[in-house]
């Protein structure tokens, strides 16, 4: 059982465009959703880096519908948008997430999601017959290529952290 | 608005709440919500024709992180409370979330008797084989050699069986799901709530703060074999026979579901009453 086995057949433009924009539209409500969780778990430097991320990724998601001009790639995407099993590609794994987990951690998910969403729009460039949806494919991974960079970039500036970064002082319960 | 307009109109979101959950960030239950919004909007129900019922536990804080109708009620008896629900309001549809403590040890009893009476409702059990909310007590789905401060040397004892259980008991429809699968699960639920009668559905949900082993579930769990069977023969022997992660819908039956008929009463409250004056 892994990650998004079954993908959305892209047959058109306007279904192109209402994959991206969902994949987009499905990484910002992750954010936000580990952003409340950290908000809960009072981890203020990861809420902030969470709402960052949603925000890049609204900013992204607006500018495909810009994009899809008289496509109303909302409805579409509700038709054609449908990952059978697992998350669309840029969704961050809820289940790594950790109440102590700190920035190091928050861009390896994103990265990985970036990485993910890059495969995919490497997949329709490969398997496109239209070249109108082969060469919006195309952008779509020069896009997500600058955003692994991106996130390579910021890996710089927050390096691994040491291997009792989950220790923590005031722990749930003792189990040992 | 035509049932497929609906069905276009509702939106997993639509079915959230306001409430932000406050489980540990890694929780399986994240995606059973997940998954409840989903199914509900497949289902293209509205909010308020819906009815989320609980007991206690952490997957008993379901309810409040939906905007359907809710009742987090007693541990162990959100069965009983769902059972007088649906069979006075058929026309809601009832879903029912527990964990493995709440509904296999304090509501045990219920869970036996909700499966025989076969009322047309779904009960979603979110198991983690632990207490979570107590911190990490062994539960009756807890492994024997679960070694910890709380049960040194593990509890020895053998596990409840749910499906099994709910098989012998005459539940109508059964399923395992896992919570890392959220589409799957949402697509199951689905197809729980239309089926007739008593509907359940075990979800493994992990424990990332009393189970962290249990983060293994996602590589250890794989599709059922063979499709759904009507025969509880087959299905009996399937279920005792397979490692605990085969996830698909394992049993449908057909039993007729359970609905009393509900008669209006001429008797004034106020005349119940009397009856309880000290």
């Amino acid at each position: 059982m892994s990650q998004a086995t079954g993908v959305p057949k892209i047959s058109s433009l306007a279904d192109l465009f209402a994959v991206a924009y969902q994949i987009e539209a499905d990484a910002v409500e992750r954010y936000d959703m580990l952003a409340d969780q950290m908000e809960i778990h009072n981890n203020p430097e990861l809420v902030a880096m969470f709402r960052d991320l949603s925000r890049a990724e609204g900013i992204h998601r607006d500018e495909i519908r810009r994009l899809a001009g008289d496509i109303d790639v909302i409805a579409h995407a509700r038709r054609v948008a449908k990952w059978k099993s697992g998350d669309s590609p840029e969704q961050a794994d809820l289940g790594a997430a950790h109440y102590m987990m700190t920035p190091w951690h928050a861009l390896q998910l994103a990265l990985a999601g970036e990485k993910r969403a890059l495969a995919f729009f490497a997949s329709v460039v490969e398997t496109a017959k239209d070249p109108a949806i082969k060469k919006m494919a195309e952008e779509f991974v020069e896009e997500e290529a600058e955003h692994v960079n991106l996130v390579h970039r910021l890996l710089r500036k927050y390096p691994e952290p040491t291997e009792s970064w989950s220790q923590d002082p005031d722990p749930p319960v003792s189990q040992e | 608005m035509s049932t497929v307009d609906m069905r276009l109109a509702c939106k997993p979101a639509d079915y959230k709440s306001d409430v932000k959950p406050i489980w540990c960030p890694g929780c399986g239950d994240y995606h059973v919500l997940m998954s409840f919004t989903r199914a509900f909007a497949e289902l293209g129900l509205p909010p308020e024709e819906i009815v989320v019922v609980s007991g206690i536990g952490c997957s008993s804080r379901i309810p409040a992180y939906t905007n359907c109708y809710g009742f987090h009620g007693v541990h162990g008896r959100s069965l009983a409370l769902a059972a007088g629900l649906k069979v006075t309001r058929p026309d809601l549809t009832v879903v029912v979330a527990s964990g493995d403590g709440d509904g296999y040890s304090i509501g045990g009893n219920h869970f036996l008797h909700a499966c025989r009476r076969n009322i047309d409702m779904t009960y979603v059990v979110m198991d983690n084989r632990v207490y979570g909310m107590t911190k990490g007590q062994p539960s009756p789905t807890t492994e024997p050699d679960f070694d910890t401060a709380l049960s040194p040397g593990g509890t020895g004892l053998r596990p409840f069986h749910p499906l099994v259980v709910a098989l012998a008991s005459g539940a109508n429809f059964i399923a395992r799901c896992f919570s890392g699968e959220p589409n799957e699960t949402a697509s199951i639920l689905v197809e729980a709530i239309r089926h007739p009668g008593f509907s359940f559905v075990e979800i493994l949900s992990p424990c990332v703060t009393f189970r962290p082993d249990e983060k293994e579930w996602k590589n250890l769990v794989h599709p059922a074999p063979v499709a759904a069977t009507g025969d509880p023969a087959k299905a009996a022997r399937r279920i005792m026979t397979d490692d605990g992660f085969n996830i698909g819908i394992l049993y449908r039956g057909d039993r007729r579901p359970y609905q009393p008929a509900v008669g209006t009463t001429s008797v004034d409250v106020s005349e119940l009453e009397k009856d309880f004056e000290l």
